[in-house]
């Protein structure tokens, strides 16, 4: 049996019919296009599938559709506004803070949550944070000054 | 992923009535971090799925007025991690929910979620059964209580009922000045289950006797283990160096740990003991 769900992705609603088994993931896949969310380990484990839930992390992967009806989701495609980089996004690039890209779509959504909740996170933070996001190409150390300068120009931005 | 029916109530009743209805073939679903794994896995496969999401009313936190917290089990463990309440008057609780796995699956799962899952290796309730916390089943014919101590019966299976949902938590606070630590082994990744992990209560008097003392362990056997004979070799004793040791030798006998990718029966029964003893000396120096 199908049901009726809609979702509210990057501000646009969506009325969708889906199986219970559809994961989120594939949801915004393959229902929606949307394909800037990435499916790593398909097991909750490596992040590469992270998008915001009403403002909370999920893992996308282990997340059925039917779960998020009515819920309010971002994912990587709805950080940029009016074609400005979010500094998320404009620091990942300005500091190295990708290699081969698969775990880049996570690595951003997460940052941005926690930059959410703490504006002004130190460097164990951060790793604590970011620990649950895996790079498999190892690039660790431009992620990391990537989201400390996202922290720094976002901050500017705000005074 | 298998094929199954999803049903999302919006009220406790109706939650029942689902569970009467489908029986065996019904699992109930709250963050689903666990049960949507295992359910790609193939390790349960049930016809019928009831989400909790909607119901209201079960994800708050508040002082019962009793000396007491009580935690919906639709709470995120995230929110544990963060919730005012808890860190202030449950730091210890707040501090083992921030050691489970990563702050995206603490947003998901929940801590009702998290107990009735029964996996011996979490963090939580070695915590919550040191403090004496309990559980609330609630089903048809009511509620009953039952201490998070004797919630878990074996290897992923728990004392809740098929008729039954767990609908909050109690957890009582610390005795006041009472020292109390959760201490988790990650040899391997940050984000890890334990190796083995120790929670451990100590209140003692100004001489440094010990008045009462909790020893709880996870990760070392099919269940969590609370070690009764190293908590009564501290009760009433002196927590010397040489007394500490010794109970937590008596871990060593309490303990019946998995060989598994996270170590060998043998190791992990040697770090029980090690832990134990960190564990209760680190409790000891924060108390008072």
């Amino acid at each position: 049996m199908d049901h009726r769900i809609r979702l509210k992705v990057n501000g646009t609603n969506h009325d969708l019919e889906v199986p219970a088994r559809r994961m989120l993931v594939d949801c915004l896949r393959y229902d929606l296009g949307l394909t800037g969310t990435k499916e790593g380990c398909s097991v909750g484990v490596c992040g590469a599938c992270t998008v915001l839930v009403d403002g909370q992390m999920v893992a996308s992967c282990i997340t059925l559709a039917v779960t998020a009806d009515g819920a309010d989701i971002t994912t990587v495609e709805g950080l940029a506004q009016d074609g400005k980089l979010h500094p998320v996004q404009q620091a990942f690039i300005d500091h190295g803070g990708f290699q081969c890209g698969i775990c880049t779509p996570g690595q951003v959504i997460t940052a941005k949550a926690l930059l959410d909740v703490n504006p002004d996170p130190t460097e164990e933070e951060i790793k604590d944070w970011m620990m649950g996001n895996l790079c498999r190409c190892t690039g660790y150390y431009g992620i990391l000054e990537s989201v400390k300068n996202a922290a720094r120009t976002s901050q500017e931005a705000g005074r | 992923m298998i094929d199954f029916e999803f049903h999302s109530p919006t009220s406790l009743d109706e939650a029942f009535g689902l569970l009467d209805q489908y029986g065996d073939d019904a699992q109930v679903m709250s963050g689903g971090t666990a049960l949507v794994l295992m359910m790609k896995q193939r390790l349960v496969q049930p016809g019928h799925v009831i989400g909790l999401r909607k119901i209201a009313g079960l994800s708050s936190i508040a002082s019962d007025g009793n000396g007491a917290v009580r935690v919906g089990a639709l709470c995120t463990q995230r929110q544990m991690e963060t919730d005012p309440l808890v860190r202030q008057s449950l730091p210890l609780v707040a501090d083992t929910y921030s050691k489970v796995a990563t702050a995206r699956i603490r947003s998901m799962s929940t801590v009702g979620g998290g107990l009735v899952h029964g996996d011996p290796n979490q963090d939580p309730p070695p915590t919550l059964i040191a403090l004496g916390a309990s559980v609330v089943l609630s089903s048809k014919g009511g509620e009953r209580v039952v201490p998070v101590e004797d919630l878990f019966i074996d290897y992923f299976e728990t004392d809740v009922q098929p008729s039954e949902i767990l609908t909050s938590v109690l957890i009582p606070h610390a005795p006041a000045g009472s020292g109390a630590v959760y201490t988790k082994f990650l040899p391997r990744t940050a984000d890890d289950y334990a190796t083995v992990s120790v929670a451990a209560i100590v209140d003692a008097d100004e001489n440094n006797n010990c008045r009462d003392v909790r020893i709880v362990l996870g990760a070392s056997g099919v269940t969590p283990i609370r070690a009764k004979e190293a908590e009564a070799l501290l009760r009433q004793r002196p927590l010397t160096e040489e007394n500490i040791r010794a109970s937590a030798a008596a871990v060593k006998d309490a303990v019946d740990p998995l060989d598994d990718f996270r170590g060998s029966a043998d190791y992990k029964r040697q770090m029980a003991e090690v832990f134990t003893r960190r564990a209760v000396t680190q409790a000891l120096s924060l108390g008072r």
